[in-house]
């Protein structure tokens, strides 16, 4: 069969033990074109792309057909799937910590593909591999041939398997979320690269997200999935100005919209006067101890009662260690009061038994409940502590009110996390904090591991319970577009430092630094006024 | 009453050790051996389990009573196997034998032969060279490793989760100084103590267990360790810490039974390692005092009496047989624990996104 398509899926379904996974897929992508399969967790996005190459376990069932340029994927020997796989196809996944091996050097885990596929070896070997290195735009290619995963930033390790990928010429480039787990500045360059990559190769590119406004910007057409069936595909334009299905519609829309209702009054809850961390670095043998690793420096901030103080910066820039300090859960300098109390002098008892007050919500949903205590246990445990002379139909009458009012169901007291989805564990997080009817809720990117109309959702229920109790919030996020939504007033930090504070709206509105401004332009908060 | 409620981990590891046939058949061959050497009093005993003796009740298994109760002349505690006494309770009445009319320390009177004499239908798996019936020293030679093997391997569980979870809860200098002091600890040779242990008091179980468990802990230390290091900064630890719970509640309800995965992985290995070193002792006779049940000595007789091939045979099989069992059921404790071996429950279906359910009160 002739065709100008490059890869071809027709009537594709994939089953697990009887159970449908994907349901009768057809898609196609033509040389120099960006596909995007776009859908929420779930809808089997990335297993499409790992059945039609065949890497599926042994117990899925793969029906219809698939096509690459003009071989059948159905007919062809083991031999063969290996030549393909990592020569015609090349692959990049999402997580770049843990996709390249760590005991190798980076020049002899790309070797290792072109010896496979192209019997490369020796100086050949390490020629190619240095060019590709340039070609990925990594600095100093030379020192990087030898350097260890380790050694990389998680961006500079995405471009080397980048070029992993692109070391035998594919035709196909799959792109399983590329940039899921890079801070967003690093993602806009990568995402680039693939684009500059494609057209000078002439590959044809499958780009796995679900991040609509990546697609946006970074695909010719998309295909959107739910539950493993296909809803709608088309040009990005047409989809994104002329939405067919009900589905793509409601997943165009989950941008969190509102903003925080505004303060009636300022009233003190919280104050921070040079709060700084300093974590010491080991010492050597006969050594002076270096000095400290500083990372958060002096800073101060106030939080009324009632308000949001977003806190904003990418990965290392001490957001989570600076929650960390105002909890006490890591040793900080400076002082820090709390209802007029000074907290930093607080120890032993009377911490724990101010630790009532003020409460957390984690960023994971699935580390942050124990996975062997019902619901009920986990969020009565604190109550328990805390209320010891509470009786124990008290302790559940005050569990199911609390449940309720984070919105889950009433049968899910006496079931387990992983009964739940993210966004349901994330409710239960809240709930578990809720209970202690704490003033302050530090709330560590309590929105970044979900989906963004569960994001929607959770963002509407934090405002709600804010508007209710009047809780002060220090949410902290990498994502403008939930922060423009939750935050009164905005702090970015960089490196340890504030770089910019100020109203939610003048900071995120009209960036006053440079840094400010790239997190801005590389979110989506551009598009969407644009 | 709070009814039986296992985690669904726990249900999962429980259906997975079931569907692991060997380890499942193999656990319930073990208690049922062990269940059997439990009432060795009742299967193999040098006394009449009841007894009627003109006209009255006796229950000699519970009882001592003097030789003069049954027509004899001694104060002393009668012998139900001398010919004398024998005659006289079948005139005068019944007396119902266990299955092995002899206890482990009974040296059998009446023999034919000279012991070690072979199995018969007197001695089913022959006497050994004092003459005591071999079957009954393994039943009760067996009850004896395995209780030895239980209390070594609570008390190693107690104390290597203790030290191990202080040092990996805390970290830091406690975890400093406590890994420098198990390792000197660990430094000490067990067996020279025991040896030199065994010249000046006669070791009995009591002391053998209490050396064994100064020592047997330490290899837990470094597992049970290495798991709270672990857990302790696990985001639902961290919860429970900012939620203001003392150390001690989040050591026992939360880091705890992460670390209880890899304890009880260790169990087993603990286990035969007690039931084996129990054994070494016994056959170079620094173990148990002379006279007690043990399958080490059995092993030493069977060495030093090669022409009475049943007694090494014994010895082997029933060593080998039990810790076998014990090998298979921790591999099947191993594999349940074993997060790979836990496929996906096929009742979980994949999560449905939850745009389409949101639409109502989204807009």
């Amino acid at each position: 069969m002739v065709s100008d398509s490059l890869f071809r899926l027709e009537d594709f379904s994939i089953e697990f033990d009887g159970v449908p996974v994907v349901d009768r897929l057809s898609i196609e992508i033509r040389p120099g074109e960006t596909l995007a399969l776009v859908g929420e967790s779930g809808s089997g996005k990335s297993v499409s792309a790992l059945g039609a190459l065949g890497l599926l376990p042994g117990n899925a069932r793969v029906s219809g057909g698939r096509w690459l340029e003009d071989s059948d994927l159905d007919r062809l020997s083991q031999r063969q799937w290996q030549a393909l796989r990592g020569g015609r196809v090349g692959f990049v996944f999402q997580e770049p910590m843990t996709s390249l091996n760590p005991l190798h050097t980076v020049g002899k885990q790309i070797g290792e593909t072109l010896r496979l596929h192209q019997g490369l070896s020796g100086r050949a070997a390490r020629d190619r591999t240095r060019e590709l290195l340039t070609q990925v735009k990594l600095p100093r290619p030379d020192e990087l041939l030898d350097a260890w995963p380790h050694q990389l930033s998680g961006g500079q390790r995405q471009r080397v398997m980048i070029a992993m990928a692109i070391a035998n010429d594919p035709v196909l480039l799959i792109a399983d979320e590329p940039t899921t787990a890079l801070d967003v500045t690093v993602q806009q360059e990568i995402l680039a690269l693939l684009a500059e990559l494609r057209s000078a190769y002439g590959m044809g590119m499958l780009f796995i997200t679900h991040d609509l406004n990546l697609v946006r910007r970074n695909a010719d057409r998309v295909c959107v999935l739910y539950r493993g069936r296909e809803q709608e595909t088309g040009p990005v334009e047409q989809v994104f100005t002329t939405p067919r299905s009900e589905y793509t519609r409601t997943l165009i829309d989950a941008e969190p919209s509102g903003r925080a209702a505004p303060l009636k009054q300022r009233d003190t809850l919280l104050e921070a006067h040079d709060l700084s961390v300093n974590f010491s670095r080991p010492k050597r043998l006969f050594s002076r101890r270096p000095s400290p690793f500083v990372a958060v420096h002096p800073l101060s901030f106030t939080l009324s009662r009632g308000e949001t103080l977003g806190i904003v910066g990418e990965s290392g820039s001490g957001k989570t260690t600076l929650a960390m300090a105002v909890l006490r859960l890591v040793r900080s300098q400076g002082e820090v009061h709390f209802d007029n109390e000074r907290l930093d002098t607080l120890t032993g008892t009377t911490l724990r038994k101010a630790r009532r007050r003020f409460q957390v919500v984690f960023q994971d949903p699935y580390g942050s409940l124990s996975p062997r205590l019902p619901v009920s246990e986990i969020v009565s445990e604190g109550l328990r502590f805390h209320h010891p002379e509470l009786s124990e139909s008290e302790v559940n009458h005050r569990v199911q009110v609390t449940l309720e009012e984070v919105g889950l169901p009433q049968d899910c007291a006496s079931r387990y996390p992983h009964e739940f989805s993210g966004g349901q564990r994330q409710r239960i997080a809240v709930a578990r904090a809720l209970i202690l009817e704490p003033e302050l809720l530090i709330l560590d990117e309590p929105t970044s591991a979900l989906d963004r109309s569960v994001q929607k959702q959770l963002v509407e229920l934090l405002r709600n319970l804010q508007q209710k109790r009047g809780l002060s919030y220090l949410f902290i996020s990498h994502d403008l577009a939930v922060v423009r939504a939750m935050a009164h007033r905005v702090m970015v930090l960089k490196d340890g430092r504030v770089v910019e504070e100020g109203r939610c709206e003048e900071v995120l509105g009209a960036p006053q630094t440079a840094y400010t401004q790239a997190l801005v332009d590389a979110s989506v908060l551009t598009v969407q006024s644009g | 009453m709070p009814r039986l409620s296992l985690s669904p981990i726990a249900r999962r590891r429980l259906a997975v050790f079931r569907h692991n046939r060997r380890a499942w058949v193999s656990l319930w061959l073990f208690l049922v051996l062990f269940g059997i050497s439990l009432l060795a009093e009742l299967i193999a005993n040098d006394k009449p389990l009841v007894m009627r003796y003109d006209g009255q009740w006796y229950a000699p298994l519970l009882v001592d009573y003097p030789d003069m109760e049954f027509g004899g002349f001694l104060p002393t505690r009668a012998d139900y196997h001398d010919p004398f006494t024998q005659q006289q309770i079948a005139e005068h009445g019944w007396a119902l034998w266990p299955v092995i009319p002899f206890s482990y320390q009974t040296l059998d009177m009446q023999m034919r032969r000279p012991s070690p004499s072979p199995p018969d239908s007197r001695h089913w798996l022959g006497t050994d060279d004092q003459g005591r019936d071999v079957l009954a020293r393994v039943i009760y030679g067996f009850r004896l490793s395995v209780f030895f093997a239980l209390v070594l391997t609570a008390g190693s569980l107690l104390l290597g989760v203790v030290f191990g979870g202080i040092q990996g809860y805390f970290g830091g200098k406690t975890d400093l100084i406590g890994q420098r002091l198990t390792e000197i600890w660990s430094g000490l040779p067990v067996l020279f103590l025991l040896i030199i242990l065994a010249s000046f008091v006669q070791p009995n179980l009591w002391w053998l267990l209490g050396i064994m468990l100064l020592f047997s802990w330490l290899g837990l230390v470094d597992v049970v360790r290495a798991e709270f290091l672990r857990a302790r900064n696990l985001e639902y630890v961290r919860a429970a810490k900012a939620m203001g719970l003392p150390s001690r509640l989040i050591m026992w309800r939360h880091v705890l039974p992460n670390a209880m995965v890899a304890t009880l992985t260790f169990i087993p290995f603990l286990f035969t390692g007690a039931i084996t070193t129990l054994t070494a002792l016994d056959f170079l006779g620094f173990g148990l005092p002379p006279g007690s049940p043990s399958l080490g000595e059995l092993v030493a007789q069977g060495k030093n009496n090669l022409q009475a091939p049943w007694l090494g045979i014994t010895a082997f099989v029933s060593l080998s047989v039990m810790l076998s069992l014990l090998v298979f059921i921790g591999e099947g404790l191993r594999d349940a624990f074993d997060p790979r071996h836990i496929q996906f429950a096929p009742s979980a279906s994949p999560t449905a996104p939850t745009a389409t359910r949101m639409t109502p009160n989204g807009q």
